[in-house]
């Protein structure tokens, strides 16, 4: 089966979307696919916002910045007005919802996928994970990627001081996966 | 040969490029967006028992390069724009002495202190000589960290073969992208260079490398030599195309831009439009006979580069009015996207009936 | 151009006192009248002699009138661009840390153009030497003001002599080299009397046995007479030098490890 799908993950300084954003690309090269990351530079830096775009891809891949992406994770705020209009239509949109009124997404226009990531990843021990539990979560709204493969991919993009953590991102991971899977179900 | 395959930024991957291909000094100073380089370097020149010097300035690190390069050992140096241009001195009396110096642009935006985005503006400094005199670089544009990967091997063997400086001219978005690179680790010639490098003058007469000729006739003479081989290394030029078979208009990007103009040129296949690439990898030489056999009649062309217009010279002079050639210039400054080259490129098309 | 004939000299009833070390080029050189470059010519060819290092010696002339050292040594030599001397010879020494590696620079090229590669070199402590000529003046290019002009000093660049208020002070390197910390050994001596030969070549051998012994940097400086833009003759220039430059610029051992066991490191890269 043919696969493009490209991502911008943005949030906050500090949200860890270059984390995910390294573990996708990275996953989807154990995957098989050609893979790029970008952390994007320029005004975007500067409003408030940290972001990164990933594309998936199994034919060679040409632009790694995307303007118009085919979905996105939304960590905050800012990153919800930024980012969601350039979405296409019918496009994948993850919110996580600890920070952002899901009622905000563009529910008409795209899928919504909401995530109370800070929330779920408090109650795992460690809010710090919201990252992976929304990623976790896009996961499962694209179906891209299996989630095994990028929970094994974990060790190569988290820094060797913090293995210990290993298992404990995992299991975020695996909450947004299922948070996902639940709301879909329910759908 | 082994080969592995890594995730790895395009900075990084110009370094373990150039570790890959026996590169054993490194001379650098930091400069966003190329910093990742020096900071590589710094621990794994080391693991490979080479030598990492931070100079005290662009102009320390050439000249650096220059030395270790007339000692015939792999060395090589990296920037971004307003220090490459301060290494221009050195890279000409590389030139003029001919020392295999490899020097990476990772470039961003300009006049002067610009940005540190992404830009094209330093393609008429790295292919028309870019310091003083009648010289070339071998130049290399990567559009990917395979490339980058690659591409390092290449300036160096490129660089020994001929004794030439060899340039690899990136940009910001490809020093900080990252994809998978599978690595590999050439067989390298370690007698190139065996019967000029300054070792000492044991047991054999001693060996002067320079620019300096003041004897009559001799820079001439010189001149003559250097110019004859920048003609001899045109077959060393290639030229990437895709889609180019069918295409009423090929777009001609290098780098980054030649892959962003990629994905333009796709959506626009979807849609019934007779678009193809082509991507000069080497800018010098530059692939003009390449060019010309795509100049067949009713096509024409459209440059499109990140900069004001400046390839789009070299591809004018290598249609040599057989075609037309289009421009669209895509402000240093602005990040590209795809979308960006849609409305440019159907109007090169249009332009046509 | 013809060399010295012996055998001619020999019956004519002349002894041979003295020979002309290997490393030197038997051939006329091409600095002026009362040049004082031929004497550290010579004295580095001695130096490298007796410390057994030409085989492995490689040069890095600068530009200046001494651009042509190579002319006169048969030594592996790469020549640098204008004041970049110590940054190539980094290059060199870290491509090949088993060379004896050494740099040859007036002073514009070194304490003009070259200041910032001169001194972070040397302040990094590179395992090379520097022997470097101070004549107060930019010979090769017609007698321009160098940092090291003396106030008051006429130059084509200064007609009305150096003035300190709008043009500075000389630098003194020796002494500016013997404050930094990778320095092993700083000196300035002169080549205006034979007791003075003797001891310039001392500093030479000390400095280039810093290199030998990997115990850092070294650095000589040489007072020397430039009768050609000093609008004066040989003896006249020779004069200059004792009476106006050596009280500016003292004659000594500003800086040596061997002397001072604060500064000695152990490891040798030979």
């Amino acid at each position: 089966m043919a696969l493009y799908l490209d991502a911008i993950i943005a949030g906050f300084g500090g949200q860890g979307v270059m984390l995910i954003g390294n573990l996708l690309a990275y996953a989807g090269m154990e995957a098989g696919y050609n893979v790029t990351y970008i952390p994007v530079y320029g005004p975007e830096m500067r409003g408030g916002t940290a972001n990164c775009t990933v594309v998936i891809s199994d034919e060679p891949i040409g632009s790694p910045i995307i303007k118009r992406p085919l979905s996105c994770i939304i960590m905050n705020l800012p990153s919800l007005h930024k980012f969601q209009p350039t979405v296409q239509d019918g496009g994948v949109v993850v919110v996580n919802s600890s920070l952002v009124d899901p009622a905000l997404g563009d529910a008409a226009r795209l899928k919504i996928v909401p995530v109370a990531a800070n929330e779920i990843a408090d109650a795992q021990g460690n809010v710090r994970m919201a990252n992976m539990v929304a990623l976790g979560a896009w996961l499962r709204a694209t179906n891209a990627i299996p989630l095994d493969t990028v929970q094994q991919a974990l060790p190569n993009v988290i820094a060797a001081h913090y293995a210990k953590l290993i298992p404990a991102n995992a299991n975020a991971l695996a909450r947004g996966w299922e948070t996902a899977d639940a709301a879909m179900a329910t759908a | 040969m082994t080969a592995s395959r890594k995730f790895l930024k395009g900075n990084e991957a110009v370094v373990y490029g150039a570790l890959a291909a026996g590169c054993r000094c490194y001379f650098g100073y930091p400069i966003t967006p190329q910093n990742d380089i020096p900071e590589l370097m710094s621990s794994e020149m080391v693991k490979v028992g080479g030598q990492f010097v931070q100079a005290e300035s662009e102009v320390g690190a050439a000249n650096m390069l220059l030395g270790a390069a007339a000692c015939g050992v792999r060395a090589f140096t990296s920037s971004s724009s307003p220090g490459v241009s301060l290494m221009q001195e050195a890279i000409s009396y590389m030139a003029g002495s001919e020392l295999p110096g490899v020097i990476v642009n990772m470039a961003r935006g300009g006049p002067g202190l610009g940005d540190i985005g992404s830009s094209q503006g330093d393609y008429f400094q790295a292919v028309k000589g870019g310091g003083h005199g009648d010289y070339r670089c071998y130049v290399l544009a990567p559009a990917t960290c395979q490339e980058a990967y690659d591409h390092m091997i290449e300036a160096f063997d490129v660089a020994y073969a001929w004794r030439v400086p060899v340039l690899v001219l990136g940009d910001a978005i490809l020093g900080q992208m990252k994809e998978p690179v599978t690595t590999w680790t050439p067989d390298v010639n370690a007698d190139a260079g065996k019967d000029w490098r300054l070792e000492g003058a044991s047991g054999r007469p001693e060996r002067l490398l320079k620019s300096l000729f003041l004897e009559d006739g001799a820079l001439a003479g010189h001149n003559a030599k250097l110019q004859t081989r920048y003609r001899d290394m045109q077959p060393l030029s290639r030229l990437e195309t895709v889609g180019v078979d069918d295409a009423e208009l090929v777009i001609v990007a290098f780098g980054t831009i030649g892959r962003i103009a990629r994905s333009a040129a796709s959506q626009l296949r979807k849609q019934g439009h007779k678009v193809g690439v082509a991507r000069p990898v080497t800018l010098f030489p530059f692939p003009v006979a390449q060019l010309q056999a795509l100049a067949v009649p009713g096509r024409r062309f459209l440059t499109i580069e990140q900069n004001c217009g400046q390839m789009v010279e070299d591809v004018r002079l290598a249609l040599a009015g057989k075609a037309e050639v289009a421009f669209h210039g895509h402000l240093p400054g602005n990040l590209p996207n795809p979308d960006e080259f849609i409305q440019p490129i159907l109007d090169a098309l249009a332009a046509k009936a | 151009m013809t060399s010295i004939n012996l055998a001619a000299l020999q019956q004519e009833g002349y002894t041979e006192v003295a020979t002309l070390p290997e490393v030197l080029a038997d051939r006329p050189m091409h600095y002026c009248p009362g040049c004082h470059h031929g004497i550290a010519h010579r004295l580095v060819a001695e130096a490298l002699e007796e410390l057994g290092q030409v085989e492995r010696t490689i040069c890095v002339s600068s530009i200046g009138c001494s651009v042509f050292i190579y002319n006169y040594m048969h030594l592996d030599t790469v020549e640098a661009p204008h004041g970049r001397a110590a940054a190539v010879a980094t290059g060199v020494k870290r491509a090949r840390p088993d060379a004896f590696v050494f740099t040859y620079q007036g002073d514009g090229d070194l304490a003009s153009i070259g200041l910032a590669e001169s001194m972070h070199c040397a302040n990094r402590g590179e395992k090379l030497s520097i022997v470097f000529i101070n004549n107060t003046v930019y010979g090769m290019t017609g007698g321009q003001m160098a940092p090291t002009t003396l106030p008051g000093q006429k130059t084509t660049t200064s007609p009305g002599g150096r003035c300190a208020s709008t043009e500075g002070l000389p630098l003194k390197m020796a002494e500016i080299m013997a404050g930094l910390g990778g320095v092993a050994y700083s000196a300035r001596v002169a080549t205006t009397s034979l007791k003075r030969i003797v001891e310039a070549k001392k500093a030479i051998k000390a400095a280039f046995q810093c290199q030998i012994d990997g115990r850092g940097f070294g650095f000589v400086e040489l007072l020397s007479a430039c009768p050609t833009n000093w609008r004066m003759t040989p003896l006249q220039a020779n004069e200059r030098v004792e009476k106006e430059l050596i009280p500016y610029f003292p004659l000594g051992v500003f800086k040596d490890d061997a002397n001072d066991p604060a500064c000695s490191v152990s490891g040798g890269d030979s």
